[in-house]
């Protein structure tokens, strides 16, 4: 007692970003993909209804290529909480005839997420996913609203979007449409990674340096396990690693990295030069890559 | 808390080719936010498209038909940061009909720029934008009279555009806002975050240093306390199976445990009993925090409700006045029912008269009887029940609402308390 509460302004952002979900939906969900900025969210849900429970569940879109360690901490947390998780299986999409598994070079399960994400959106019925987007990650999320309404296909109308006036949130929508929500849009890497430091919130291992089989291809890290497409000719070294963002093995790039504490990592982003979408090959195919994936319902 | 840093927001605003995305590109690559990668994106596109410098431009234009028509039409946001504070800028588009975009992104930013292009001097697009800014109450605005490199860093062009823009000063009836005139080059980098030796005769800070020197007790807004509850929280755990607790984000000034409150719109009288975030307790809250608050007697709250210190009691009517900016495609006219949303609480809304429309080249008002898109104009409404206001010059979030159109139910404008 006798302190005094100073905010923190994005935090406070986010928190009255959270509640408005809680507020003005029927059945909100949280898309959790077990990496820092999903886990960021658990934390502000968790500040924003405490000593509540977190009002709404937890969805997995699970590609079957997560980092094992991912899987792990994603358990371990739900129990820790006492949350609600839904895990949905891209490779039930896959069995299912409803998407084509990518074959070669550059195959990964990233896009056909979309599909097992939007069925699970129509099955649960689902009227707002929380999703840990932020506008500093790729120049076409810099547009993105805090409430993003898309149509019965998930579709983003980029040219057709609700203006955001003050903090006045507008989550109205017909039947069939679903509002996705990005409660720290405001945030940059640095303040997700500074904010987990002093939270002292728990991350995967694989955010630390650590020893792992490799193999470069393009100037990237790739991790060397049967998931990932591997050329004869590309060789596998043992490097120690961490990984800056957290998607599943076929599209996330490693970093050469010692740091193995947060204290070591926010130091190291701090004077990295390069962004945290540099290590996504997802984005790398095309200029627009990102545009066009969001444009057909990607998260 | 965990960043101490003073957070600014930031719209810049500025016509077609006055070189609004270079500055922004500037700003970044000066402050080394730039990383590596997209330096490397904007090395190759500058090369791509025949440019013997690098095209800035190239770092916020973000959606594809932006980057085929060279122009921006949307608000994007960007961040950067020095040690001392976080910067986030709206960076929104130009055009006549974009004044949208430009309300939209003023009504989050505490500073603006406006620029000028120093080979055309003040035009009409910068009375319009400078006219938006004084509606929205933008209390900082910086005038940036950019390119100054096309007309050889000469003074006297400087000092007629300046001395344009003063008059127009003259002309608005805003008088809180503090205008600081900058000399730059953004494209050569003059005076934006280093000081320009092409423009020895100009003393004052670089746009960098202007900003980095703004205190945050000269960006807050303190008048009275509102706090709108947003969710009722009741846990029904054994641990806390009487909790009963207000959530929200106070706005305006500070509450304390022992405050007696108004509950609006019931007008009960209690005493904050506690005031929670996340598993501490606090004696008192500072305004722009999200909070959740228990009250010493058992009174009916529930969402849309507002609580007030009692001595600090807002305006309440279910009749009001307001200026009006239609920031849809369907028009506002006599007869028009429409959700109004204040804050967090939304009543049915009714428009009773259209009084006039308003130009934003300061040239006066006109008579009209409907809004447009991109119109502003002065609108009386009749609600369903009272809302509790203050006038948007007292209190920008508890002076402004959202109007939502209830078929499409889209936001379809924006308004501010008379």
């Amino acid at each position: 007692m006798s302190n005094i509460l100073i905010p923190n302004p994005k935090e406070a952002e986010s928190i009255h970003i959270i509640r408005e979900v809680a507020a003005q939906f029927e059945r909100p969900v949280l898309l959790f993909s077990g990496g820092k900025d999903s886990i960021t969210l658990v934390r502000l849900a968790q500040k924003a209804f405490y000593p509540a429970r977190i009002p709404f569940p937890l969805l997995h879109v699970d590609t079957g290529h997560n980092f094992p360690e991912t899987i792990a901490f994603r358990d371990q947390l739900v129990e820790e909480l006492g949350l609600e998780l839904i895990v949905r299986k891209v490779q039930d999409s896959i069995d299912q005839g409803k998407v084509r598994e990518e074959k070669g070079r550059y195959s990964s399960r990233n896009t056909l997420q979309t599909t097992t994400l939007l069925d699970a959106i129509e099955e649960f019925k689902f009227d707002a996913c929380i999703g840990g987007a932020r506008r500093d990650e790729e120049k076409a999320r810099a547009k993105e609203r805090i409430f993003s309404v898309r149509d019965d296909f998930g579709q983003w109308d980029e040219k057709n979007q609700r203006p955001e006036l003050f903090d006045m949130l507008n989550g109205r929508i017909h039947q069939g449409q679903n509002v996705r929500v990005f409660p720290i849009s405001n945030w940059t890497e640095l303040d997700v990674w500074e904010y987990i430091k002093t939270e002292n919130i728990k991350i995967p291992s694989i955010y630390f340096a650590h020893k792992r089989e490799i193999f470069i291809r393009d100037g990237m890290i790739w991790t060397a396990n049967e998931h990932v497409y591997r050329e004869p000719h590309e060789e596998v070294l043992e490097e120690m690693v961490r990984f800056r963002t957290v998607g599943d093995m076929t599209c996330t790039a490693a970093v050469l990295s010692t740091a193995d504490t947060l204290e070591t990592v926010v130091e190291e982003i701090k004077s990295s030069t390069i962004s945290e979408r540099g290590a996504r090959i997802d984005d790398k195919r095309s200029e627009a890559a990102m545009e066009n994936r969001k444009k057909v319902g990607y998260f | 808390m965990s960043d101490n840093r003073k957070l600014i927001k930031i719209a810049t605003a500025g016509s077609v080719d006055d070189g609004k995305s270079t500055l922004i590109g500037r700003l970044l690559y000066d402050t080394r936010s730039l990383t590596n990668d997209k330096l490397e994106a904007i090395e190759r596109n500058s090369k791509q498209k025949g440019f013997d410098f690098l095209d800035f431009s190239l770092a916020t234009d973000g959606l594809v038909a932006e980057r085929e028509q060279g122009i921006t039409i949307d608000v994007a946001h960007i961040y950067f940061s020095t040690e001392k504070t976080n910067y986030i800028i709206a960076d929104t588009p130009g055009h006549v009909e974009y004044t949208r975009n430009m309300v939209t992104g003023a009504s989050t930013s505490q500073v603006a720029i406006i620029l000028v292009d120093a080979r055309k001097g003040v035009i009409e697009q910068t009375y319009r934008h400078f006219f938006i800014n004084n509606l929205l109450r933008v209390n900082h605005v910086v005038v940036a009279i950019n390119k100054m490199d096309l007309v050889d860093f000469d003074e006297d062009t400087y000092l007629n555009i300046k001395g344009d823009f003063e008059a127009l000063i003259e002309k608005s009836n805003y008088s809180f806002e503090q205008v600081t005139f900058i000399p730059v080059s953004a494209l050569k980098g003059d005076n934006i975050a280093g000081k320009s030796e092409n423009m020895p005769w100009y003393v004052g800070n670089t746009l960098l240093d202007h900003m980095e020197v703004l205190e945050p007790q000269d960006l807050k807004e303190n008048t009275a306390a509102r706090f709108a509850v947003q969710y009722v929280i009741r846990p029904k755990t054994d641990q806390y199976h009487d909790f009963r607790g207000f959530s929200g984000k106070l706005h305006g000034g500070p509450f304390a445990v022992g405050d007696e409150v108004t509950v609006l719109p019931s007008f009960t009288k209690t005493r904050i009993k506690s005031i929670h975030f996340f598993d501490q307790t606090y004696e008192v809250a500072q305004p722009g925090s999200s909070v959740t608050i228990t009250l010493e007697n058992e009174v009916n709250v529930s969402r849309g409700d507002m609580l007030v210190k009692s001595t600090e009691l807002p305006q309440s009517a279910k009749e009001l006045s307001a200026i009006i900016c239609q920031v849809n495609h369907t028009s506002l006219q006599v007869g028009s029912k429409l959700i109004l949303q204040h804050g967090v609480n939304s009543v049915l809304a009714k428009v009773q008269s259209i009084e006039h429309l308003i130009q934003t080249d300061f040239s006066g008002e006109i008579p009209a009887d409907r809004l447009q898109l991109n119109d502003i104009g002065k609108v009386n409404f009749k609600l369903s029940k009272p809302i509790h206001y203050d006038p948007y010059t007292e209190n920008r979030d508890n002076g402004s609402f959202i109007l939502i159109n209830e078929g499409s139910l889209d936001t379809v404008s924006v308004g501010f308390i008379q």
